[in-house]
């Protein structure tokens, strides 16, 4: 199988972190060759942050670079504008439509651009979820990242049992049945397509 | 068994596994979970030093001891290790000693993009170069064999990709070895001149021997395939070099020094056009071409600056790259910031007000260099803040001196700013130094220092007082004041900077992000009251937008610090539960 290529963008504190670590741990239940690359440290802080997560049979290049993304997940509409570059053609971008200003906007030097998901609709295959609203649904703010797994779920050729299973193992105790109805949120969204 | 581990984890299993015993760094994107991991083997005492000199020495004394010992560190912090490292060459080991250094191109977060594979070369210790986790895991095995057999300390060289990416790592049965009994030997380990002249000497034999080895070794391998273009790389450029042409033929270092000089030259036979593929400096490229072996192409192609990708390498050699369309408009960036509720926000509203000159230091609060807050001078070294601060001031006298601060965070101080104040009170310095007494090492993610009173697993230590520390060593000025109200802290500036002697603020608040700091709800902006003056706007605070002439707070990243209240002339935060 030829190497399939996922980024997963957003901004430091989203949870972007535990997305892939959920989307990891389904690939090699899948029996696949995985790599994943992120970046900690500095860009944590309120910074534009990427992962890459790459599987197939044998997996060479931790990094995506432009042109060869089959899906990006993105956390929030700015950085799905600033990635999707990345995208393969043909590929698909799931973006949440929350906003989270950076810090050029808030002190005014630029404005938030206008009309993202419109735009990037006229480029690419595009899934659009308000993921926060469906979040707080589920229960807590907190889950946006469960959300949009769930979208990717139904997009991806893998039965939803091993996503369940991942979820299991991935997440504290506590907090499992609220990810269990955030994924079911996403997961029912990304059926729209 | 098959588990996906971060490059960093798979050293720690791979110490674990070589039986290594002891484990002293300093932590340092992005090399610092190595350490992290190796403390959660019970068999490996882990430990923070407060400094990666420090935490070398520690190494080397149990190497010394008979154990397989370590010690991690980033790129620059080779640099303040490199003083016992050079030497440590000399005297070689008893346990073996490996060292990782952490490069990072790019400069995803560092100060500066330099190539550690130069300090190896001139410290005459042998480097391995792992380009994934199942190599980060084997090479440390490989390198504690090396490092026995050959009487040296040898460097494990990772990079960003490698040591944050994950990937399959077999894991294996740890090797138990025995304690190997200290053997007094005052000509091996004493390095002064009589006896370093004849080490010297046992130095450059032992490089003969590694060059001999590295012709045989396993850790470096040609992989056969079309014969009109031939790589020779390492490391994480291995990877893009196979992702981006697979069919072609590859010679891959994993011993990065001393380099294999025959087979590569056998190589560069065997194929067409010979090009050598490194991120940074052209080492391989140049050693290739002093030995007079033909190399077509390299930083003539790719240049020194950043990482490479498998789409930069196919773009220089002239490859078809994949098409992709980028968005039409300009895309505003995205900086980090201070976290919500961040303690240093509230000295640097206070800094840029009063206009100072801030000689600043490496940390979380570097970020008070960016805007609107645009609070800082300089930013150098970790450390330099406070030896910068008595320079300036010197030169230019008591009336700089009123208008300028050091500013240097704990962790910080502990490592390398102690020596600063020393050096302030001796030299009859008059600048004034802030220390931003967080209580944890911040910027790297959370790690205990000496001031923390915890250590690496938690366990209650002597937590060192800064304020001790100072008054102890002379300095007669020394107050505490906390962040939280911008209105003290200023007044306390303002007096400490006019004092014609060295003075030192302690400001001082835990984290935001500290498990036990306890938030309040977020606030909200009433309409009607705010006027749009945009006073709240100069904290830089990610929580607080401003449209339609008002202020608004998002209620999502608020923790309710209450800075921007501070602020407000007119009263128009509340606080109340939005959610
Ligand atoms: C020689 C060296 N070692 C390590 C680092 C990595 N590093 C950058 S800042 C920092 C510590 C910051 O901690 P502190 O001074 O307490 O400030 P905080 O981030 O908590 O505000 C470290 C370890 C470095 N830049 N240079």
């Amino acid at each position: 199988m030829k190497t399939t290529s996922i980024m997963i963008v957003g901004v430091g504190g989203q949870g972007t972190l535990l997305a892939s670590k959920l989307l990891g741990n389904v690939l090699l239940k899948q029996g696949y060759d995985v790599k994943l690359s992120e970046v900690h440290g500095m860009s944590q802080r309120g910074g534009s942050v990427v992962t890459y997560v790459r599987y197939g049979d044998k997996v060479y290049s931790p990094i995506v670079d432009q042109g060869e993304a089959d899906y990006i997940l993105s956390f929030e509409i700015l950085e799905s504008a600033r990635w999707i570059s990345y995208l393969k053609e043909g590929g698909r971008l799931i973006t949440n439509t929350q906003k989270t200003w950076p810090m050029p906007v808030i002190t005014g030097t630029v404005p938030y651009p206008e009309n993202i998901v419109e735009k990037l609709s006229a480029m690419a295959d595009v899934t659009a979820v308000d993921a926060l609203k469906l979040a707080e649904e589920a229960g807590s703010s907190k889950a946006v990242n469960v959300v949009l797994i769930g979208v990717l779920s139904k997009l991806m050729d893998i039965p939803e049992a091993v996503w369940l299973q991942a979820i299991d193992e991935t997440v504290p105790q506590k907090f499992l049945e609220l990810n269990k109805r955030a994924f079911a949120l996403g997961r029912a969204c990304g059926a729209g397509e | 068994m098959k588990k996906l581990m971060l490059g960093n984890q798979a050293v720690a299993r791979g110490l674990y596994q070589a039986g290594c015993r002891f484990v002293s760094s300093y932590p340092g994107t992005p090399s610092t979970e190595i350490t992290e991991q190796a403390a959660l083997y019970d068999e490996i005492y882990a430990e923070w030093a407060p400094n990666e000199k420090t935490a070398a020495e520690a190494a080397v004394g149990a190497s010394l001891a008979g154990v397989r010992s370590f010690c991690a560190m980033k790129h620059v912090g080779f640099n303040v290790a490199a003083d016992p490292l050079f030497t440590a060459s000399y005297t070689g080991v008893n346990g073996g000693f490996v060292i990782t250094v952490a490069d990072d191109p790019g400069m995803h977060s560092s100060q500066n993009e330099q190539d550690s594979r130069h300090y190896a070369i001139a410290s005459k210790l042998a480097m391995l170069e792992p380009s994934d986790s199942q190599e980060c895991c084997d090479f440390v095995t490989a390198a504690y064999e090396i490092s026995e057999t050959y009487d040296t300390p040898v460097i494990l060289r990772t990079c960003t990709r490698v040591a944050h990416s994950q990937s399959l790592v077999e894991l294996k049965d740890r090797d138990e070895r025995a304690l190997k009994p200290y053997e007094r030997n005052p000509q091996k380990y004493v390095a002064a001149p009589a006896n370093a002249v004849k080490r010297h000497v046992e130095v450059e034999k032992r490089m003969e021997a590694l060059r001999a080895f590295a012709e045989t070794t396993g850790l470096n391998r040609d992989e056969m395939g079309d014969t009109s273009i031939g790589f020779v790389t390492s490391g994480t450029c291995y990877l893009y070099v196979k992702e981006a042409f697979p069919e072609a033929s590859v010679f891959k270092l994993g011993l990065v020094n001393p380099m294999p000089v025959k087979r590569l030259a056998d190589f560069a036979e065997k194929v067409d056009r010979l090009i050598v593929v490194e991120e940074l400096d052209g080492v391989i490229e140049n050693h290739l071409r002093a030995v007079g072996i033909r190399v077509d192409g390299g930083k003539d192609i790719f240049g020194l600056l950043g990482e490479l990708s498998q789409n930069r390498i196919r773009e220089k050699l002239g490859a078809a790259l994949p098409s992709f369309a980028a968005y039409e408009e300009a895309v505003p960036g995205r900086p980090p910031v201070m976290c919500p509720g961040c303690p240093h926000r509230g000295l640097f509203t206070v800094l840029s007000k009063l206009k100072l000159t801030v000689l600043g230091d490496i940390g979380c609060y570097t970020l008070g260099s960016g805007a609107p807050l645009n609070a800082v001078d300089s930013v150098l070294c970790m450390g330099a803040s406070i030896g910068m601060a008595h320079g300036y001031t010197k030169v230019l006298g008591e009336d700089a001196a009123k208008k300028t601060v050091a500013v240097i965070g704990d962790s910080t101080f502990m490592h390398s700013g102690m020596t600063g104040i020393v050096n302030l009170v001796y030299n009859r310095g008059i600048a004034t130094v802030l220390v931003l007494d967080n209580s944890i090492t911040g910027m790297t993610g959370h790690q205990q220092n000496p001031t923390t009173g915890l250590t690496l697993q938690n366990e209650p230590t002597y937590p060192i007082r800064i304020e001790d520390f100072c008054r102890a060593v002379g300095v007669q000025r020394v107050r505490v004041v906390d962040p939280q109200d911008m209105a003290a802290t200023e007044a306390a500036i303002k007096e400490e900077v006019e004092a014609i002697e060295p003075s030192v603020i302690i400001v001082r608040r835990p984290c935001a992000l500290l498990k036990y700091v306890k938030h309040n709800p977020p606030l909200s902006v009433d309409p009607d009251k705010c006027k749009g003056c945009r006073s709240c706007m100069k904290i830089g605070c990610p929580a607080i937008r401003f449209s339609d002439k008002k202020a608004s707070i998002d209620a999502t990243i608020c923790v309710g610090c209450g800075l921007c209240e501070q602020m407000c002339r007119f009263g128009a935060f509340e606080h109340k539960e939005v959610r």
